[in-house]
């Protein structure tokens, strides 16, 4: 580690994270640095802890042992710099968009008039205008993660954390999803971390890559795609570097696939 | 239930009860249509009134009072093993414990009059009402409580704005089972004190072997019951629209 570390403005960074599940050591002495303003991917195979390292991030879960900056602030729970996006959306069933939108800025004490203006706006941003009134029932496996989205945005965290965001939605949806985020995490200026059990979606999206090896885990590589970020969302999957480093990692991670 | 391929209207066996009643076979039972006779004839009378008036108010008093205890204990112990491990044991007791015989008992400690079965109405009703109000909070989806936590809420924001609302098909459930067992409760409480409501009106007919009046009682009791069984089941039917959509 060098002594400037200090220079390079991390929104969040872990040090010596332990986590154990009674006998099971889920994470050893993790080290991460999450760099402001960028997106961060969490890849691994299954059960090898990133959904963990998230909701210690989260405050959700408490580790046996952690030295976690978020802002240069010791962690000490969940926060409003922080909000999560989850991987079954989370919504409040009886409660329509509009509510679940602007359910966390409830939580935070904002004024009803307001907090629903600011609903409305980021219901806009996410394309779901007009399903203001809906149920969560009465709306598809997407729309409903696109609430969820909004939900996080509209408390207007300086971090995201995504726990598998897409994995519950359709291939098609969920390709419009990646650009999506894609387009947010250029226009917004957050931190995006974002768990993913996909290679091609975690190199599409990231600024980086950390991947994360089977149990107990720890931050194997750190994977910068920066050759094709400037490019457009349709032309990335083409780009030889984006298929290098999609073969790269899968070398890496298919001795811990059965 | 078809007769000669036609098709018979429900409770089409009252009819049979007619006209055994008609052949005096025995006093006990009288013609139904005799009851319904004395059924208008007493239920003007300031004595059903009184006592209907008086039944009614140890019903709600009762039932609100389990519903209001028997929900957030019942919440409580759905969140905490601890609460949980402590109560849960005597729950299951009282549940299953044949109340009646606690009766006599309460009216040493609470007197002969309306104290008495008030408590015995809290006492049959509270017990599902916990019960139901438990695995309700049980079902709950872990992740909309994380939701809750990672957007700040305090316990007792949970408390209000997640397991109130997501636990009410399960609650509604343990409400109408109390509120059925809660009339059991208040009619066998005036039974055993017997010296008002219904109570008092069944000791009084049933000794000077007044069947028709008797069973004249007996009737509204019923009806009552089971019309009270029913709105909350359709209650319960709508709540369940949504809940098996979430």
């Amino acid at each position: 580690m060098n002594d400037n570390i200090n220079d390079i403005d991390n929104a969040v960074t872990v040090r010596n994270v332990y986590k154990n599940y009674g006998e099971v050591e889920a994470l050893r002495d993790l080290l991460l640095d999450f760099p402001r303003g960028q997106l961060t991917s969490l890849l691994g195979p299954s059960g090898c802890g990133k959904t963990t390292l998230l909701k210690i991030i989260a405050g959700l879960l408490p580790a046996n042992s952690s030295e976690i900056l978020v802002n240069n602030q010791p962690l000490t729970g969940p926060g409003p710099d922080r909000a999560f996006v989850f991987q079954d959306f989370a919504l409040l069933p009886w409660a329509n968009v509009l509510r679940n939108v602007a359910f966390g800025l409830k939580l935070l004490g904002v004024a009803r008039s307001e907090r629903e203006a600011i609903a409305e706006t980021y219901i806009g941003n996410v394309g779901l205008q007009g399903f203001e009134k809906r149920y969560p029932h009465e709306l598809s496996g997407g729309m409903r993660q696109r609430v969820g989205l909004a939900r996080a945005l509209s408390v207007d965290a300086e971090v995201l954390l995504l726990d598998e965001p897409f994995s519950a939605v359709d291939e098609q949806t969920r390709r419009k999803f990646q650009e999506d985020l894609l387009h947010l995490a250029n226009n917004e200026n957050k931190t995006f971390i974002f768990v993913t059990h996909s290679i091609e979606e975690a190199v599409y999206v990231s600024d980086q890559v950390a991947l994360l090896l089977a149990r107990p885990s720890r931050v194997s590589e750190i994977i910068r795609p920066e050759g094709f970020r400037h490019k457009d969302a349709g032309s990335i999957r083409r780009d030889p570097e984006y298929l290098d480093i999609v073969v790269r990692i899968w070398a890496s991670l298919r001795t811990y696939v059965e | 239930m078809k007769l000669f391929g036609y098709q018979l209207p429900a409770m089409s066996s009252l009819i049979l009860w007619e006209i055994v009643g008609q052949l005096e076979f025995t006093f006990f039972l009288p013609p139904l249509s005799a009851k319904f006779v004395t059924l208008i004839e007493i239920s003007t009378t300031s004595v059903f009134l009184q006592a209907l008036a008086v039944t009614r108010y140890a019903f709600f008093v009762g039932t609100f009072s389990a519903i209001v205890i028997g929900i957030p204990v019942g919440i409580l112990m759905g969140k905490s093993r601890l609460l949980d491990e402590l109560l849960l044991p005597w729950v299951n007791m009282f549940l299953s414990a044949p109340l009646t015989a606690l009766v006599p008992v309460l009216m040493v400690l609470f007197g002969f009059g309306m104290k008495s079965i008030i408590i015995t109405t809290t006492l049959f009703a509270i017990w599902i009402i916990v019960l139901n109000s438990r695995a309700g909070v049980m079902q709950i989806n872990r992740s909309l409580i994380e939701m809750a936590r990672s957007f700040g809420a305090s316990p007792k924001d949970a408390f209000f704005k997640i397991y109130l609302w997501a636990a009410p098909p399960e609650i509604l459930g343990g409400v109408r089972i109390g509120f059925i067992r809660a009339v059991n409760g208040v009619i066998i409480g005036q039974l055993l004190i017997s010296i008002v409501g219904f109570g008092a009106l069944f000791e009084l007919y049933s000794s000077n072997f007044l069947m028709k009046h008797f069973w004249a009682v007996l009737i509204v009791l019923f009806a009552i019951a089971f019309t009270i069984a029913e709105f909350l089941a359709h209650l319960e039917r709508r709540v369940d629209y949504y809940a098996a959509r979430r």
